[in-house]
C-alpha cells in the first residue's frame, strides 16, 4: 500500500489538522507516514496545502507533483491541484463556492457537501473531519477506530469533549459523499 | 525501542536536545524555524531537566550568550534561518578561534536578502567554508529526515565536544516543517563528562587561571594556533566523513544530493529503475568533512554523476573537485524556496545522460 | 663624607610597606599608557574580588578595545568577547551559573555603539551581573576614532575639526538611559582620577558585586576616564581637561540605588 494525498484549501479550514489526523492513524497502523505542509506567513485566510504520504514501506521523496488523491476545497486548490492528479487517481471536492468544476475524464471525481453539511451540523469546526470521513469512505486506509485514537493523541484534553462530534461527522462524511463523474 | 511519535522536524529536534542532556539553548524566532523555541518554551526544559532556554534579543545576541556558556563546559545551542545564521557568523568565528563546542541549527530558506521562507540549500558555501572570518571549518550534518533531525542532536553534541568546535546542522525548511515518525532517545542525564581543564568557572588555588580568547597580538604564536585548528579540521576529514549510499551497487549513473533533496532524488532513483535506467544515490550526510574520497572511488565504476541541490550550484563544486574531471558531472538546480519533483530530476537525468 | 647608602634589604620591610601589588593582578606589567585609568580600576576589582573571597566563583568578560587583554592582568577567569557583546556573553555564563560572580569591563564605543542592543537587553532582563562601563569619549586603542560619547566640538581623528552635533548626533549618555529600565539596581557614576575618587568607585563596585550575591538585578558603574594618548595631553592635562569638560556632562555619583531612582538635587545657577 502507498498513497500520496494533497489536500488543500483556504487556512482555516483545518486542511493540515485533517492531514495530520490521517498521517497519525497511519503511525497507529504500523505505516510509514509523511506531512509536509507548504507553510506561509498566513495564519488565516490564506491557502494551505498539505501532502500526505501512507505507506508499507520507506518514504522517499515527501514533496511530490502527482498524487493518487486530491482533496481540494477552494477555487484555488482546484485550479492547481486537478491536473496533479495520477490518471486514475480520486479527486475530492466541495461545490461550496465552485464556479469551475473539476473537468478532467480519466480520474474519478467525487464531491462532500462539507461546508454545507457543517452548518447543518452546527458545527463549522467539525468541516474537515467530513471531508475526512468522504475520503475514507472511498479509501479506507486507515479504520475509524485509529482516527479517533489519532483525534485522542493530538487534540490537546481541553477539546476532547469534541471528539465524539467529530466521529460523527466522519461518519456523516462518509454517507453523503458523491460521485459525480 | 524508545519512544515513537509523529513529529515535526523543528519539533524532533527541540526534545531531542533536551534529551540529549543540553544545559542551555538561545534563540531568536524566525521562519521556518521558530518551532524550536515555542517547543521548547512549552516544554518548560527548566522544570524537566534544569536546561536553561532564554529568547535573546537578536541572533547576534543569542550566539554570544551561547559563547558564554560554551565557555563554561555547558552544552549550548542556538538554532536560526538563512538570514539569522549570516548574524550569527561573527560570534561563529570567534567560537572556532576560542575552540568552544556548540551546536547550531541552520533550517535554511531562500535567498539572498530576506529571500523567502520555502526551503533552499543556498547557504553550501556559507556552511562549509567557513562562513565567517578567517581559516576555519565548523562540522556540517545534514539530515535527511525528521529521524535524523532528532538523532543529529546528540551526535552534534558529541562531536562538538570531541573536537571542542561548533557543530552546524543544516537542514532545510521542508525537513523542519515536515512531520515523520520518529523514535526519540531515552532522557540522557545533564552531566560534563568531558575534560573539563580549559572552562572558566572560577579560578580555584589548585589551578592557574583560564582563559577564554581568539585573540593572539603575536603573529607567530596566532599562525601555531592556526595551525592547530587546521590540524584539528584534517582530524575530522579522516575521522568524521558520513554518508548513505542508495542503489549504487550496480549503477551506471549517480545523482548526489543531500538533505531533502536528496529525499527527492530517492524517488527519483524508483522512478528510474522502474524504467530499467540504473541509477543510484549518493546522500553525503557531513558536508564538512565533505566524502570526497568514496566519490573519487565510484568515478571509476559510472557513467556520470547528476548533482541536484536546492540553489544555483554550490555543493556541486565538491563533486566536480572529487571526481576531477574523469566522469561528466552535471548539474540541476530549482532556488527560491521551490523544489523539484522525483519526475522532473529523472528527465534532467535522462536529457543529459541518455538523449545524446 | 661617610658612605652611608643603604641596601635594598634594609628598606623592603614589613614595617615600612605603604603599598603593595594586589594579590589578584598578575604579575605582568600593564600596557596601558601612563596616567590611563585602566590600571586604577583593575586594581580596585581584583581588591574587591580578593576580599570578597570569591576568586573561585568569578567570571569576567573583557571586551574589545584597550583593555581587550584585561585577562593578562587580572588572576581569574575570563573571556574575550566579540566587539560590544560582552553582555551577551555575561548572561550566556551567568543563566548557567547563578551563582557565580560575573562582570562584563567594557568601553564607551563597546557598549554604547556596537553593543548598545546587548547593554539595553541584559540591563532590561535585569541579568544579575556587573557591568563596568570606562568612559573616556574615544575610541582608544583603534587611535582616537569618534566614540559615542565623545563632547560636543571635541576633536578626534575621525571629527578633526570637532564633533559636529548637526552631523554627527549628540553624545549618548547611556548611564542614565539604562538607570531608567527597572532590570537595573544599581547605577552610579564614578572616577579613578584621585584616591577619593578611586575610594568611591571602589565602594561602588563592592556593592554591585554584593548585589549579584544577594541576586539584585543589574549593578552597572560608569568610571568617567582619560585617555591622555588619544586626546593629545599630558596626563596632567588630561585629568584638568576632564574634570572642565567631561564631568559637567557625565555628572559624578549614584544615578539609581537599590532600585529607586536618585532625587537630583537643584543645580545652583551660575
Amino acid at each position: 500500500m502507498n498513497e500520496e494525498i494533497i489536500i488543500a484549501g483556504f487556512g482555516g479550514q483545518g486542511v493540515l489538522s485533517m492531514g495530520k489526523i490521517l498521517a497519525y492513524a497511519g503511525m497507529m497502523q504500523q505505516m510509514e507516514v509523511s506531512w509536509m505542509p507548504s507553510y506561509g506567513p498566513e495564519m488565516r485566510g490564506g491557502t494551505a496545502n498539505v501532502t500526505v504520504i501512507l505507506s508499507d514501506e520507506r518514504i522517499s521523496s515527501p514533496i511530490l507533483n502527482q498524487y493518487d488523491t486530491a482533496i481540494l476545497l477552494n477555487q484555488q486548490s482546484l485550479d492547481k491541484f486537478e491536473p496533479s492528479v495520477k490518471p486514475g487517481g480520486i479527486l475530492i471536492f466541495d461545490p461550496n463556492g465552485i464556479t469551475r468544476p473539476p473537468q478532467r475524464k480519466d480520474i474519478q471525481i467525487h464531491q462532500v457537501e462539507a461546508a454545507t453539511e457543517a452548518s447543518r451540523m452546527m458545527s463549522s469546526k467539525t468541516f474537515n473531519m467530513i471531508v475526512l470521513g468522504a475520503f475514507l469512505k472511498l479509501k479506507p486506509i486507515v479504520t475509524l477506530e485509529n482516527v479517533v485514537h489519532a483525534l485522542q493523541d493530538s487534540l490537546p484534553a481541553r477539546h476532547h469533549h469534541l471528539i465524539p462530534a467529530n466521529e460523527e461527522a466522519i461518519k456523516r462524511g462518509m454517507e453523503i459523499i458523491r460521485k459525480v463523474s | 525501542m524508545g519512544q515513537v511519535k509523529l513529529m515535526k522536524g523543528n519539533e524532533a529536534f527541540a526534545e531531542a536536545v533536551i534529551r540529549a542532556g543540553c544545559d542551555a539553548y538561545f534563540g531568536y524566532p524566525i521562519t521556518p524555524q521558530s518551532e524550536v523555541l515555542e517547543y521548547l518554551a512549552a516544554q518548560e526544559p527548566h522544570k524537566r531537566t534544569g536546561m536553561v532556554l532564554l529568547q535573546a534579543e537578536s541572533e547576534v545576541a543569542a550566539i554570544n550568550m551561547v559563547y558564554g556558556a560554551a565557555g563554561t563546559g555547558k552544552r549550548a545551542l542556538t538554532s536560526s534561518s538563512s538570514p539569522g545564521i549570516s548574524l550569527k557568523q561573527e560570534g561563529i568565528s570567534y567560537m572556532v578561534g576560542a575552540e568552544l563546542p556548540c551546536l547550531i541549527l541552520n533550517v535554511m530558506r531562500g535567498g539572498p536578502g530576506l529571500g523567502t521562507i520555502g526551503p533552499s540549500q543556498a547557504d553550501y558555501f556559507q556552511a562549509t567554508k567557513g562562513g565567517g572570518h578567517g581559516d576555519y571549518k565548523v562540522i556540517v550534518l545534514a539530515p535527511s529526515s525528521v529521524q535524523e533531525m532528532a538523532d543529529f542532536a546528540g551526535l552534534g553534541f558529541e562531536l562538538a565536544f570531541k573536537y571542542r568546535n561548533p557543530v552546524l546542522i543544516l537542514s532545510d525548511g521542508a525537513i523542519g516543517q515536515m512531520m515523520e515518525k520518529v523514535e526519540l532517545s531515552e532522557q540522557q542525564p545533564r552531566t560534563t563528562s568531558f575534560d573539563q581543564s580549559w572552562v572558566t568557572t572560577g579560578k580555584s588555588p589548585d589551578r592557574e587561571r583560564n582563559i577564554i580568547t581568539s585573540l593572539n597580538l603575536d603573529p607567530s604564536k596566532m599562525e601555531l594556533h592556526n595551525r592547530k585548528l587546521q590540524a584539528k579540521f584534517a582530524g575530522m576529514q579522516e575521522n568524521e566523513v558520513r554518508y548513505e549510499r542508495i542503489d549504487c551497487d550496480d549503477a551506471e549513473y549517480l545523482i548526489v544530493a543531500y538533505g531533502s533533496c536528496a529525499r527527492i532524488c530517492q524517488k527519483t532513483v524508483k522512478l528510474a529503475r522502474q524504467k530499467g535506467i540504473k541509477v543510484g544515490l549518493l546522500r553525503p550526510i557531513t558536508l564538512f568533512p565533505y566524502p570526497t574520497k568514496i566519490i573519487q572511488e565510484m568515478t571509476g565504476k559510472i557513467k556520470g554523476i547528476l548533482t541536484v541541490e536546492l540553489s544555483a550550484g554550490q555543493m556541486v563544486e565538491d563533486v566536480r573537485l572529487a571526481a576531477d574531471g574523469k566522469v561528466k558531472v552535471a548539474f540541476y538546480g530549482r532556488m527560491g524556496g521551490t523544489t523539484p519533483a522525483p519526475n522532473e530530476v529523472l528527465g534532467v537525468l535522462e536529457q543529459q545522460f541518455l538523449n545524446s | 663624607m661617610e658612605n652611608q647608602s643603604v641596601s635594598t634589604d634594609e628598606i623592603v620591610r614589613e614595617e615600612n610597606l605603604v603599598y603593595k601589588k594586589t594579590s589578584l593582578m598578575t604579575s605582568k606589567a600593564l600596557s596601558y599608557c601612563p596616567g590611563c585609568g585602566h590600571g586604577v580600576v583593575h586594581r580596585i576589582i581584583a581588591e574587591v574580588i580578593d576580599e570578597m573571597g570569591i576568586q573561585a566563583d568569578t567570571i569576567g568578560v573583557a571586551p574589545v578595545g584597550c583593555s581587550v587583554l584585561a585577562y593578562e592582568f587580572l588572576d581569574i577567569d575570563m573571556q574575550q568577547a566579540a566587539h560590544g557583546r560582552a553582555p551577551a556573553v555575561a548572561t550566556g555564563i551567568k543563566r548557567c551559573w547563578p551563582d557565580k560572580f560575573v562582570f562584563t569591563y567594557q568601553g564607551d564605543g563597546d557598549l554604547a555603539a556596537i553593543g548598545t542592543a546587548e547593554t539595553i537587553h541584559a540591563c532590561n532582563r535585569g541579568e544579575n551581573i556587573t557591568i563596568i562601563f570606562i568612559n573616556n569619549g574615544i575610541y582608544g586603542m583603534t587611535g582616537g576614532q569618534m566614540a559615542p560619547t565623545t563632547l560636543p566640538g571635541m576633536r578626534s581623528s575621525t571629527t578633526p575639526y570637532g564633533r559636529d552635533i548637526a552631523l554627527m548626533g549628540n553624545p549618548l549618555k547611556i548611564t542614565e538611559v539604562v538607570a531608567t529600565l527597572p532590570g537595573t539596581y544599581f547605577v552610579a557614576r564614578h572616577s579613578v582620577h584621585t584616591p577619593l575618587n578611586a575610594r568611591k568607585t571602589k565602594k561602588a563596585m563592592r556593592m554591585a558585586f554584593e548585589n549579584q550575591k544577594l541576586k539584585k538585578g543589574l549593578s552597572f558603574i560608569e568610571i568617567v576616564s582619560n585617555c591622555n594618548s588619544g586626546w593629545k595631553m599630558t596626563p596632567t592635562q588630561a585629568n584638568k581637561w576632564m574634570e572642565d569638560n567631561m564631568f559637567p556632562y557625565y555628572p559624578m555619583g549614584d544615578i539609581k540605588v537599590n532600585g529607586e531612582m536618585v532625587k537630583k538635587k537643584e543645580e545652583p545657577k551660575a
